[in-house]
């Protein structure tokens, strides 16, 4: 039954997840990181208040992270097939991916970055340090150890996403979770996707963990 | 004193928060001169708004009304820039420390340098050399998590004084810290003034920290200033019921006789206190206790206070407080210690 072709496929498979994965959660953070940032430096106590595009930034990331990601592929279909030209397969899938990771991503730095002792952001802006500089010399820095962690769990909410976009062709161990297991009651296929995903979900986790551990000087 | 030397003015300053029950004023038109080179004290209970105060001499705070001059010059009317440029001619330290846990106590030092582009070489020169003055070069290459209190302050102290300030602005900078630590840092930063001639504004609870550095203080009650002046004449005749507060011990000693008369003395350096006493009870042949001693010997001089429990002949109470003004002390009656 796993013949060396459906070998190869679980191989490609855990490959375009792979990739799926790692192209969206970079995107991804390209936007979150930045609004992550804005939601804090903008907030009320924050290094520089902005009351009303603060309110507008949570407003956008809460709307955006209450749509199911499930309907929110479906949703972008339009804007998918405007920047990929296609709907399906691992390319098509990395759009609604970043678009559904963004907020999240956005809140995982923001909820980092305001662990940040309020103390050490005062004392840098004692020394007059302007707010462009405390976030990148003493906000991201001092937040790294619980950045690295929200990136691990930014990672493996992106990967579960992608096994979700097996339902629309999406490409990767999801959708052939989805074609043999659910279509054509091929359950071993499945159960060994499965596996696949997790073994890879732990994985990730685990690195994640070691990086943020090894990065931290407090004890 | 005149107004050329003076480093900090502060004039009709006033700062309000809007607060849970409305608008509440955490400064109310308070007035301060700070001259240059002195160690400034502002003493006050906590909510009395020292913090305020002094987060709005740099600007941390902004004044709801009132101007805070500095060197002269009016600084709500700095630019963006200026203002960074002035907060680095401004060094501050916390209770807390606020040290970059993040970064090693060399970095630490090396940060408001290389925030006000001093290249990076220069810059760790010139933090080896703070971190040597203020006596921990060893841990140069040590994390914040890995000091103790006082040496942490110490990294908070090199820190400050990285960019040549002109002023030190200390809240509350020993309150984290043991007795024993706590007299380590003062006398750094006593130090600090005389050697590097840094105006210091010590913001602290405890009366013992202005005692031991201040030389003119300010007491701070309910937002407001309630007096001002030398540290020893407020210590030895409090004008205001918030300065006799302060100044009074807290601690209420055990073993004193409730209703028995108590009376303060101070030493404000002019004696020492073991003759006067011993003279005292050996005159009157009567003993009394002493309740509560808070002395200092500062250069071979006696400065602190004593509170007594008076015998319970009122006529020989009377006399011994008499004794004790004769002698040249400052000795006045207290009520409801015990
Ligand atoms: N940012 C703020 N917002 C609202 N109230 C504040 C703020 N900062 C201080 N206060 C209030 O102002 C008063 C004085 O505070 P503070 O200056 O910290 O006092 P102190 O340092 O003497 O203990 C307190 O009642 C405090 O609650
Ligand atoms: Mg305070």
């Amino acid at each position: 039954m796993f013949n060396p072709q459906i070998l190869n496929m679980i191989g490609w498979g855990i490959l375009e997840t792979l990739y799926m994965t790692l192209i969206s959660t970079i995107m991804a953070y390209l936007f979150g990181l930045p609004l992550g940032i804005a939601l804090v430096v903008t907030d009320q106590g924050g290094i520089y208040p902005m009351k009303h595009l603060n309110t507008v930034l949570g407003t956008i990331i809460n709307l955006l992270r209450s749509v199911p990601f499930l309907i929110l592929l479906i949703l972008v279909f339009p804007i998918t097939q405007f920047v990929t030209g296609t709907t399906i397969g691992p390319n098509a899938t990395v759009v609604p991916l970043v678009i559904g990771a963004a907020p999240f991503i956005a809140r995982l730095v923001e909820s980092s970055l305001k662990e940040v002792d309020k103390g050490i952001i005062e004392a840098a802006e004692s020394m007059g340090a302007s707010p462009i500089k405390i976030i990148y010399k003493v906000m991201i820095p001092e937040a790294r150890p619980s950045l690295i962690i929200g990136s691990a769990i930014a990672v493996t909410t992106i990967l579960s996403y992608s096994a979700m976009a097996g339902i629309v062709a999406g490409g990767g161990l999801g959708d052939i979770a989805i074609r043999y297991g659910l279509y054509r009651y091929q359950t071993d296929i499945m159960l060994v996707t499965v596996i696949m995903l997790v073994i890879i979900v732990q994985v990730l986790q685990e690195i994640g963990m070691r990086l943020a551990k090894i990065g931290d000087k407090r004890k | 004193m005149d107004g050329e030397n003076t480093i900090i003015k502060i004039e009709n300053l006033t700062k309000t928060f809007m607060g849970a029950q409305g608008e509440f004023a955490a400064l109310d038109s308070v007035n301060l001169e700070i001259k240059q080179g002195e160690i400034f004290g502002v003493i006050g209970m906590s909510g009395a708004g020292k913090s305020t105060l002094v987060r709005c001499i740099n600007f941390l705070e902004k004044p709801t009304q009132g101007t805070v001059y500095f060197n002269g010059k009016d600084i709500s009317l700095c630019t963006k820039k200026e203002l960074y440029a002035l907060r680095r001619s401004m060094g501050m330290i916390f209770q807390q420390f606020n040290l970059l846990m993040q970064s090693s106590v060399l970095n630490n030092v090396c940060f408001p340098l290389t925030i006000a582009g001093v290249d990076k070489s220069t810059a760790r020169g010139r933090a080896k050399e703070l971190l040597s003055m203020v006596g921990i070069s060893e841990k140069a290459d040590a994390y914040p998590s890995q000091l103790s209190g006082g040496q942490s302050q110490r990294v908070a102290i090199a820190r400050a004084l990285a960019t040549n300030p002109q002023v030190l602005l200390c809240d509350e900078a020993t309150s984290a810290l043991d007795p024993a630590t706590t007299r380590g840092v003062l006398a750094l930063l006593k130090d600090i003034n005389k050697r590097l001639g840094i105006t210091i504004v010590v913001i602290t609870h405890e009366m013992r920290v202005i005692q031991e550095i201040c030389d003119r203080v300010a007491i701070m009650d309910d937002s407001k200033i309630a007096e001002v002046g030398f540290v020893k004449d407020i210590f030895t005749k409090p004008k205001t019921k918030a300065a006799r507060r302060l100044i009074l011990p807290e601690d209420r000693p055990m073993g004193g006789m409730p209703g028995k008369r108590c009376c303060r003395i101070v030493f404000d350096g002019n004696s020492t206190y073991e003759p006067i006493l011993a003279g005292m009870i050996l005159d009157f042949r009567m003993p009394v206790s002493i309740l509560f001693a808070d002395m200092e010997n500062i250069e071979g001089k006696a400065f602190g206070q004593m509170i007594i429990q008076l015998p319970e002949n009122e006529e020989v109470a009377d006399k011994m407080i008499e004794y004790l003004h004769l002698k040249g002390l400052t000795a006045e009656e207290v009520f409801g210690y015990v």
